[in-house]
C-alpha cells in the first residue's frame, strides 16, 4: 500500500512537472505546478510528516499558487504564448540535459556502495526513547533551538524581498 | 464492531444529515430573510414551504446542462467539483461530541480526528478557491473571470487574518487536534463561567473571535463580502456560465462552507458541546425545555389558526417537538443527545448570524475590502496574536 | 540565545538593524537631505567594522555552530564591510546627479552587505543559503535602482532571471549534500563526507555552479559584462567586490571543510574553470572599448586568478585567496569610483577615449586611477604584484606548474588593454569629456584615496595582512 502510494505521488510529482513545463498556456502550467506540488505534500504525508503536508498545502497551494494564478489570470499570457518563442537552442539543451543525465545515471550506478545515503541518528530508536511527540512538535523543537538563527533571519531575507519588489515596482518611492 | 463497518456507518449518517442540513439552511436562510424584510418566504410547497428545498432540487436536476462552447472543458467540469469537495471533506474531521457508547460500542461523535486538524481545515480551505477562480477563468467569460480574480484575492487577503486569529487562542490550548481543542475548554471558572477560549484566562479571546467570524464571511464569500458574485456588477460573477446541478454545486459549496466556519468557531472560540453553563444547575434541562416549549407553542397556534391548514400541520410540528422533549430525557439517548444539542445549537446560532447580517448589511466596495482586511484586519489579529503570546508566557 | 552568541553576531544584527532604522526614517527625511541617511548608513557600516574586530578577540561557534567567528569570517566580514564604506562614499553623489538619492538604496545596500557578512561567517548550509540570497535579492534591486534607465532595467533582470537560476543549482547541490551525510554543518559534514562518495562528487560540482555563478567563474560568466555594464556604477563597484568576496568566502570554506575528502573529484573542474575565467576574462577584454564593460571582463580575469589558488587545496592557497581578494576589493572599487565619476549624469562618457587628457585636467583623478590598474597588471608596489606573486607561488608549491604558466602568461595579456587606458589618459588631448568634468566632491575624494593608499600600503608593507591571512587559513 505504501509503496502504491509512493509511486502514485510521485506520478503526480514528476507528471505535474514535466506538463508545467510543457503545456503552452500559462494558466494550464500553472494547474500542473499545483498537481505536482499536491504529489510533494502526499509524500510528506506518506514520511509521517504532517505538519509539512499541511503547511504545504496551505502555503504553496493555498497562498503561493493562488497568487500565481491570480497574476496570469490578469495579464493575459495569451498574448504572449502566440509569440516568438525563444526556445531555439532545444536542441543543444537537449543534449546539454541528455549528457548531464547520462553522467548521473553512471554515478548511481557505478557502484552500490558509492550510494551510501545518510546514516540517519536513530538513537531515539535505538535507546527505546519514549514514543515520540508528533511531528508538530518535533519540528517546533527544532526550529526553535537549534535552527533558531536561520529561522529568524529567513525573515530578514523576506523583508528584503518586500522592499526590493516594492522599489523595482511602485511608481513613486 | 469492525472499524471499517463503523466508519462507513458514521460517514453515512454525517453525510446524510449534512447533505439535509444544506438543503433545508437555503430555506431557513430565505425564510429569515423574508421575515427581516416582513415577508412571508417561501410557503407554497409543503406546509411553511418545508417542501421548498426538494422543489429545488428537482429543479436543478431536470434543468438542461449547458457546456458553453468556448469553454475550457476540462477546468469548466472540474471547478465545480472542486469547489464542492473541498467544502465537504472539512466536515470528516468536525467533532459534533463526546463518546458515547452504541450497542456496546464505543465511539466518537465525529468521523476521524486528526492531530493537525485545524491545519486540515485551513488547508482545504485554501483548496476551496481554486473551484471559484477556474471556474471564472474556465468560464471565459469577462464577468465569470473578474468574479475569479475578486474571489482569489479576497481569499488570499482574509486567510491571513483567518490564520492569525486561529493561532491565538491555540496558544492557549496547546494542541491543533479538534477533539482535544473541545476537551481543553471543558469545566468552569468559579464554578459557573465555562472555561471556553473567549472567556478563558489569561487573556480572553474575544477579539480573535470575531476577526475569524469576520474573516469567516470573507471566506464564503457571503455578503458583505460576496463580491465575487455581485449581482449587480458581474451578472453572477464566476458562476454565470454555469447552470443546472454544475451551478448547484457552487450554491451547495457556499452553504457548506458557511457550516465549516460556524462549526471551528464553535469549535475553537466557544467550548464546542460543552454546555454555557454546569449541568449541576441544570444545563441538560434546557434542551428539553426549549423543544416543549416549541411544542407548546406549536400546539397553541394550532388551536388559533391563521390559515386554514395551521389547523392540521402545527399541532404536527408540536407532536414532533414533544417527542424530542422527551428523547433528550431518556437515559439512553441522553448522553449522546445532549452535547449534540449545544453543538447544533451554538453552530446554529452562528449560522443564523450569518444570514442575519445577509439581511442587514449591504456590500463593501472593492477597496474598502482589501482596506479592511490589510490595514485593519490584520494588525488587530496580529496584535491580539502578539498581546497573547505575552499573557501565556508570563502566567 | 546567550551573550557571546549575541556577540559574535552583532555586525550583523547592527547591519539589519541600520537598514531598517534607515527604512523607518527615509520618509520623515525631505528629498533633499537624503545624504543624511548615507551617514547614517555609513556610521552603522563603521559600527559593524568595530564589532566585527571586537568579536574576534574571542573567536568561537555560536547558534549551535551556524555562525562561526575565527580569523577567516574575521577577514572576509572586513573586506565586505569596507566594500560597503567605499561604496556609500561614492554613491551619495553618484545618486544625487541621477535624481534618484533614496533611503532604500542605503537600506538596501546594508541589508546586501549583512547578508555577505552572513556567509562569510556561516558554518551551516542553510544559514549560508539564506545569507547569499539576502545578498544577492539586495543586490538584484540595486542593479536595477535607476528604474527609468533601460540598461539598468536589463542589468537588473538579466542578474536577477540567471541568479535565481544558479541559486536553484546550488539550492540542489547542498540537498544532495544533505542526502549523503545527513548533516548541513560543514564540519560534520566534511567528517562524513566518504572519500570514494559519488553523489558527494556530484553534490559539490552542483553547488560549484551556484557559486560559479556568484564569482563569475567561467563558464558560468555571461552575465557579468551585461549586468557590470548597465547597473549604476557606485552598483557595479560593489557588486564586483562584496558579493564576489562573500561568495569566494564561502567557496572556500565549503570546498575546503566540507569537500576536503573528495579533493580530487573537484580539483580538475576548478582548474579548467580557473583557465577559462582567465582566458576567456582577458582576451574578451582586450576588444572592448567602454570601459565598464572592459572592467566586467577584467573582473572575471581576476575570479580565474583566485581560482588558481583554490585549486592549490593548501593553506598558503587559502591565504592568497584571501590577500588577492582585499587587494581586489580595494583596486576595483576605487577603479569603478573613478569611472563613474568620469562618466556623468546619464552615464554618457564610458569610452575608453572619454578619459584622454584626465591626466591634465585632473591629475589626482588620473594617478589613482593609474595606481588602481597598475595593481590589475600586477607592478611591484602596488597591492596586485603581491596578490598574483603569493597566488601563483601557492600554485607551484602544489605542483600546478601547467595553470602557473598559463596564468602567467594571461596576466601579460591582460597589461595590454590596462596600458591602453593609461596611454589615453595621459598622452592624448583632453577631449570634451573630460573638460567639462567635475571637480571630484569630497567624499568621493576620500572614498578614493582611502582605497589607493590601501593598493599602495598593501602592495609596499604586505607582510602585516599576509601574516593575519596566513594564521587564519587554517579552516576547520
Amino acid at each position: 500500500m505504501e509503496t502504491f502510494s509512493f509511486y502514485a505521488f510521485a506520478v503526480l510529482v514528476l507528471g505535474g512537472a514535466i506538463l508545467t513545463i510543457t503545456r503552452r498556456s500559462a494558466v494550464h502550467s500553472a494547474i500542473s505546478l499545483i498537481v505536482s506540488l499536491v504529489g510533494v505534500a502526499g509524500l510528506y504525508l506518506l514520511q509521517q510528516a504532517e505538519f509539512l503536508f499541511a503547511v504545504q498545502i496551505v502555503l504553496y497551494i493555498g497562498g503561493i499558487m493562488v497568487l500565481f494564478l491570480f497574476v496570469i489570470m490578469l495579464v493575459n499570457l495569451d498574448e504572449a504564448a502566440k509569440e516568438r518563442q525563444f526556445n531555439g537552442q532545444w536542441l543543444i539543451a537537449l543534449i546539454c540535459a541528455t549528457v548531464v543525465g547520462l553522467q548521473v545515471a553512471w554515478f548511481m550506478t557505478k557502484g552500490a556502495g558509492a550510494l551510501k545515503l545518510a546514516q540517519v541518528p536513530v538513537a531515539a530508536a535505538q535507546t527505546g526513547a519514549p514514543v515520540s511527540p508528533g511531528n508538530v512538535e518535533a519540528i517546533a523543537d527544532v526550529l526553535f533551538s537549534e535552527y533558531l538563527l536561520p529561522f529568524e533571519v529567513a525573515s530578514v531575507l523576506l523583508l528584503v524581498a518586500v522592499v526590493g519588489s516594492v522599489v523595482m515596482a511602485k511608481k513613486r518611492i | 464492531m469492525d472499524f471499517f463497518l463503523l466508519s462507513l456507518v458514521k460517514a453515512g449518517v454525517v453525510a446524510a444529515v449534512l447533505l439535509t442540513t444544506l438543503a433545508y439552511l437555503q430555506w431557513v436562510e430565505r425564510k429569515v430573510i423574508a421575515h427581516i424584510q416582513l415577508r412571508m418566504g417561501p410557503s407554497r410547497v409543503g406546509p411553511h414551504g418545508l417542501l421548498q428545498p426538494l422543489a429545488d432540487v428537482i429543479k436543478l436536476i431536470t434543468k438542461e446542462d449547458l457546456i458553453p462552447p468556448h469553454v475550457n472543458k476540462f477546468l469548466y467540469l472540474l471547478a465545480p467539483f472542486l469547489a464542492m469537495t473541498m467544502a465537504l471533506i472539512s466536515i470528516s474531521i468536525i467533532p459534533f461530541g463526546g463518546e458515547i457508547e452504541v450497542f456496546g460500542t464505543k465511539t466518537w461523535m465525529q468521523l476521524t480526528d486528526l492531530n493537525i486538524g485545524v491545519l486540515f481545515i485551513l488547508a482545504a480551505s485554501s483548496m476551496g478557491v481554486y473551484g471559484i477562480a477556474l471556474a471564472g477563468w474556465a468560464s471565459n467569460n469577462k464577468y465569470a473571470l473578474l468574479g475569479g480574480l475578486r474571489s482569489s484575492a479576497q481569499m488570499i487577503s482574509y486567510e491571513l487574518p483567518m490564520s492569525l486569529a486561529i493561532a491565538a487562542p491555540l496558544l492557549l490550548l496547546n494542541t491543533l487536534s479538534l477533539r482535544e481543542i473541545v476537551q481543553m475548554q471543558s469545566g468552569y471558572a468559579f464554578g459557573i463561567v465555562p472555561r471556553w477560549s473567549v472567556f478563558q484566562g489569561p487573556f480572553p479571546q474575544v477579539i480573535s473571535f470575531f476577526v475569524f467570524l469576520i474573516a469567516g464571511f470573507a471566506e464564503t464569500n457571503r455578503i458583505p463580502f460576496d463580491l465575487p458574485e455581485a449581482e449587480n456588477e458581474l451578472v453572477a460573477g464566476f458562476h454565470t456560465e454555469y447552470s443546472s446541478m454544475k451551478f448547484a454545486a457552487f450554491f451547495m459549496a457556499e452553504y457548506a462552507n458557511m457550516i465549516t466556519i460556524a462549526a471551528m468557531t464553535t469549535i475553537l472560540f466557544l467550548g464546542g458541546w460543552h454546555p454555557i453553563f454546569p449541568a449541576a444547575y441544570g444545563a441538560d434541562f434546557v434542551a428539553p425545555l426549549i423543544f416543549a416549549i416549541a411544542a407548546g407553542v406549536c400546539f397553541y397556534h394550532g388551536l388559533h389558526p391563521a390559515r386554514r391548514f395551521d389547523r392540521i400541520t402545527l399541532p404536527v410540528f408540536g407532536f414532533v417537538f414533544a417527542a424530542m422533549a422527551a428523547a433528550f430525557l431518556i437515559p439512553a439517548l441522553h448522553d449522546a443527545l445532549i452535547p449534540l444539542f449545544w453543538f447544533a445549537a451554538k453552530t446554529g446560532f452562528l449560522l443564523f448570524v450569518f444570514i442575519w447580517i445577509r439581511g442587514t448589511l449591504p456590500r463593501f466596495r472593492y477597496d474598502q475590502l482589501m482596506n479592511f482586511a490589510w490595514k485593519f484586519l490584520f494588525p488587530v489579529a496580529l496584535i491580539n496574536l502578539l498581546v497573547t503570546g505575552l499573557m501565556v508566557a508570563l502566567f | 540565545m546567550s551573550v557571546d552568541d549575541a556577540i559574535r553576531f552583532l555586525p550583523e544584527l547592527i547591519l539589519i538593524l541600520a537598514a531598517t532604522l534607515i527604512m523607518v526614517c527615509d520618509p520623515l527625511t525631505s528629498t533633499h537631505r537624503k545624504s543624511t541617511l548615507a551617514v547614517l548608513a555609513f556610521v552603522a557600516l563603521l559600527a559593524a567594522l568595530a564589532a566585527t574586530a571586537y568579536s574576534s578577540t574571542d573567536p568561537g561557534k555560536a547558534f549551535f555552530g551556524m555562525i562561526v567567528v575565527d580569523g577567516f569570517a574575521t577577514f572576509f566580514r572586513a573586506i565586505v564591510i569596507v566594500v560597503g564604506l567605499l561604496t556609500v562614499l561614492s554613491s551619495n553623489r553618484f545618486l544625487e546627479r541621477e535624481g534618484a538619492n533614496s533611503g532604500e538604496f542605503y537600506a538596501l545596500l546594508l541589508f546586501s552587505i549583512s547578508g555577505q557578512s552572513m556567509m562569510a561567517a556561516s558554518n551551516e548550509l542553510i544559514i549560508l543559503f539564506i545569507g547569499l540570497e539576502i545578498s544577492s535579492i539586495a543586490s538584484y534591486v540595486m542593479a536595477g535602482f535607476l528604474r527609468d534607465d533601460s540598461r539598468a532595467n536589463e542589468s537588473a533582470l538579466k542578474y536577477f532571471l540567471l541568479g535565481s537560476f544558479a541559486s536553484a543549482f546550488l539550492l540542489y547541490g547542498i540537498a544532495l549534500v544533505y542526502g549523503v551525510t545527513g548533516a548541513t554543518n560543514l564540519s560534520d559534514i566534511g567528517s562524513r563526507m566518504q572519500p570514494d562518495s559519488l553523489l558527494g562528487g556530484v553534490a559539490a560540482a552542483l553547488m560549484f555552479v551556484g557559486f560559479g555563478f556568484k564569482i563569475s567563474g567561467a563558464p558560468f560568466q555571461m552575465w557579468a559584462p551585461d549586468v557590470y555594464q548597465g547597473a549604476p556604477t557606485p552598483v557595479t563597484a560593489f557588486l564586483s567586490a562584496g558579493p564576489k568576496a562573500a561568495a569566494f568566502a564561502v567557496f572556500v570554506r565549503v570546498f575546503t571543510v566540507a569537500f576536503g575528502n573528495i579533493g580530487d573529484r573537484w580539483e580538475p573542474l576548478i582548474w579548467i574553470s580557473a583557465l577559462l575565467s582567465m582566458t576567456i576574462g582577458n582576451f574578451a577584454a582586450l576588444g572592448q572599448t567602454n570601459v565598464k564593460r572592459m572592467l566586467a571582463y577584467s573582473s572575471i580575469a581576476h575570479a580565474g586568478y583566485v581560482l588558481v589558488a583554490i585549486t592549490a587545496r593548501s593553506e598558503s592557497g587559502v591565504a592568497a585567496v584571501m590577500f588577492y581578494l582585499g587587494a581586489y576589493a580595494l583596486m576595483n572599487v576605487g577603479a569603478f569610483t573613478v569611472v563613474g565619476h568620469i562618466s556623468r549624469k546619464g552615464e554618457r562618457y564610458l569610452r575608453v577615449e572619454d578619459l584622454s587628457g584626465l591626466g591634465v585636467r585632473q591629475p589626482l583623478t588620473a594617478a589613482m586611477f593609474s595606481i588602481f590598474l597598475l595593481s590589475f597588471i600586477g607592478v611591484p608596489l602596488t597591492a596586485g604584484f603581491f596578490g598574483k606573486f603569493y597566488i601563483f607561488k601557492a600554485a607551484l608549491q602544489s605542483d600546478l606548474i601547467w595553470l602557473t604558466v598559463l596564468g602567467l602568461l594571461n596576466s601579460a595579456v591582460a597589461a595590454y588593454y590596462y596600458l591602453r587606458v593609461l596611454v589615453v589618459m595621459y598622452m592624448q588631448e583632453p577631449g570634451e569629456a573630460v573638460n567639462e568634468v567635475e571637480p571630484l566632491s569630497p567624499a568621493l575624494r576620500l572614498s578614493l584615496i582611502c582605497s589607493a593608499a590601501g593598493t599602495l600600503i598593501l602592495g609596499i608593507f604586505p607582510s602585516g595582512a599576509l601574516h593575519f591571512a596566513v594564521k587564519s587559513a587554517v579552516l576547520k
